[in-house]
């Protein structure tokens, strides 16, 4: 069975769109401006989100993307948390959501009882920055044939081989990040990222989305223009605790340049 | 991803590199000052009553604690294979000065990480760091200890990781960095096998030594994995074992995955990681090797923990009976085998690690002390 990601990638191909895909950290300061978020995020063009859960250790992230998760962990978010407001949440929106998490909360909630919870709470994918596809063979295996994608990350310093392991485990996309670094730095797309798509097409027909580093809609038109959706994440995080009428014109700014 | 790759074939091939090792032991020898001498700790014994006690003299090695048997061998084959910097994170600092001391030898450019109380607490050792021609950045998120500042390090080298190696000072993190860390300490047990064989003629009862992330115990314990002799590693146990109070991964903690480990982690029920207390910023950590978690599920080594007044005792009696000054670490060893060697008979053997020397505690301690300096 097709995840709602996998369904939303299909339909945006047809029509030649390119997917928009906003990160906001769940629980940053509580979880009900989370709910607030993700109206305002799908109102202003969002495709899928991905959705934050909060880690003592979030080794991937960048200084604000490490504050909201503190913010978030002082107001007692926790994965628990999480999946009950996805579950709440599918009363009022079928938009796709990701989780994005470390591996120690999903560790310590149980792979399986984990992949069972989420799918029912209406989770339709994961992506583990600390999690290599070569060590996620529970995760993959329990989430195969069900509505439920696991994304791995493929990077500019990415070797043919890895590329073959990451495509071959991902479902819905491929999670390609656009610098060596970590989320929030600036970016500064990598001379071989146009080859590298290439070389990712040829071995997987998975969608390819870029993140890490974009934060201009100028940015985000350029990537566009060579995957299949664009991420961004701590530009908008950045915004999430000011005013709403200022968060909805970038967001729609980066939405009208993914075109 | 492929940046561990690299390093692990880089490394296998270096096992193999008659060259290589050359180099290493002729700078085991005439730089960091090795073999270091096996003491036997007389008055200490006297004192205790019980067990003979010898002291492997890491603290004698170059710049003062073992941390450097490893840091000459990374920087080695970071230079072999073509990187121009250095990276690290420190928790007492002694690894940061050990790195730093790698780069000038080897001519890398050379950046520290560093949790903000460690700096303030090991004040002495931020200022070798900066002689030694490093930059030492203060790492103010989360624990302000090791552990951000190994998610600093790894960040940083996640950016930088074309020109950068990471020197990880422990037997942690993701492969091979475990076992090329333990592989580069393990001279500390080879050595002491023998020197105990010449000086008693038998392999020892005991062996202790602290665990922070636990290089030093690595390194002692390997040589003697295959003997019968028992082994007893020491963890932190700070104020005593409450959450955030202590370092005890093994008396406190459950199975967690972190910084690239999956070992014994303090942790809460959700798997956020905990606080930690230690005297000692070398042993405030919240997860333990992943090779120590195997010894201590095979029951191969015993894992027990000292507090920090127990630490501090041991400290002052060391200082005392012997006329040296040990690392606070180390203290936490030694203050178990004030425990052990009463209880055991005057013929048998304890060989403790001396890991490290406490110059850069003496101010620490002062304060603890109410000293004014």
């Amino acid at each position: 069975m097709k995840s709602r990601i996998a369904r939303k990638f299909q339909a945006l191909r047809k029509e030649g769109k390119k997917a928009f895909i906003p990160y906001i950290m769940a629980g940053d300061p509580d979880i009900k401006r989370t709910g607030e978020l993700v109206k305002v995020l799908e109102d202003c063009g969002a495709d899928i989100i991905e959705l934050g859960v909060p880690f003592s250790d979030p080794l991937a992230d960048g200084p604000t993307i490490q504050a909201a998760a503190q913010r978030a962990l002082g107001g007692g978010t926790t994965l628990h948390t999480v999946l009950e407001f996805v579950s709440t949440l599918r009363n009022s929106t079928q938009i796709p959501i990701i989780l994005m998490t470390y591996y120690n909360p999903v560790f310590k909630y149980g792979d399986e009882k984990f992949i069972e919870d989420a799918l029912s709470a209406g989770v339709d994918g994961i992506i583990v920055p600390d999690l290599p596809p070569d060590e996620a063979e529970g995760l993959i295996r329990l989430s195969r044939k069900k509505p439920f994608d696991t994304i791995f990350l493929l990077a500019p310093t990415s070797t043919e081989e890895r590329m073959q392991k990451v495509c071959h485990a991902s479902r819905g996309f491929i999670y390609y990040v656009s610098i060596t670094g970590i989320t929030g730095t600036a970016l500064s797309l990598d001379p071989f990222i146009g080859s590298h798509m290439a070389q990712i097409r040829k071995i997987s027909d998975t969608p390819i989305a870029v993140g890490f580093g974009i934060s201009t809609p100028e940015e985000a038109a350029t990537v566009a223009g060579i995957a299949d959706g664009v991420i961004v994440g701590s530009a908008i995080v950045k915004r999430t605790n000011g005013p709403d009428e200022e968060l909805r014109q970038y967001l729609l700014s980066l939405r009208a340049a993914i075109a | 991803m492929p940046a561990l790759q690299q390093l692990e074939q880089a490394y296998a091939a270096s096992k193999k590199d008659k060259a290589f090792l050359a180099e290493l032991e002729m700078l085991q020898k005439t730089y960091i000052g090795r073999p270091t001498p096996l003491y036997f700790a007389q008055r200490l014994t006297a004192e205790l009553g019980g067990a003979k006690v010898y002291l492997k003299r890491e603290d004698l090695a170059h710049t003062g604690a073992h941390k450097i048997n490893n840091a000459i061998g990374q920087a080695l084959l970071a230079k072999k294979m073509g990187k121009k910097r250095l990276i690290a994170e420190t928790g007492a600092g002694q690894h940061g000065v050990a790195t730093a001391t790698g780069a000038a030898l080897t001519g890398l450019e050379c950046e520290i990480y560093m949790g903000s109380d460690d700096v303030a607490r090991q004040s002495l050792n931020v200022f070798r760091m900066k002689l030694l021609g490093a930059i030492v950045h203060e790492v103010t998120i989360g624990s302000k200890t090791l552990k951000d500042a190994i998610n600093e390090g790894l960040r940083d080298w996640t950016t930088n990781v074309r020109t950068t190696h990471y020197v990880m000072g422990t037997v942690f993190g993701p492969h091979p960095f475990p076992v090329m860390v333990r592989d580069f300490q393990a001279v500390i047990g080879k050595e002491a096998r023998k020197q105990i064989q010449a000086a008693e003629g038998k392999l020892p009862e005991y062996l202790i030594a602290c665990v922070g992330g636990g290089s030093n115990a690595m390194g002692l314990f390997h040589a003697f994995i295959h003997d019968g002799v028992k082994m007893v590693g020491v963890e932190a146990g700070g104020r005593g074992i409450a959450p955030g109070d202590h370092a005890a991964r093994f008396a406190g903690g459950s199975i967690g995955v972190l910084q690239g480990t999956k070992s014994y982690l303090l942790q809460d029920d959700d798997g956020n990681v905990l606080g930690t207390h230690s005297v000692s910023a070398g042993l405030d950590y919240a997860a333990v090797g992943p090779e120590h978690a195997f010894l201590r599920d095979s029951g191969r080594v015993q894992y027990a923990y000292a507090t920090d007044d127990e630490a501090l005792a041991a400290f002052e009696q060391l200082s005392r009976t012997e006329g040296i000054i040990p690392a606070l670490e180390s203290s936490h060893a030694l203050a178990e085998a004030v425990k052990l060697a009463p209880k055991l008979s005057k013929d048998e053997i304890i060989v403790v690690n001396l890991s490290g020397r406490g110059d850069k505690d003496v101010q620490h301690v002062a304060r603890i002390r109410g000293v004014e300096l």
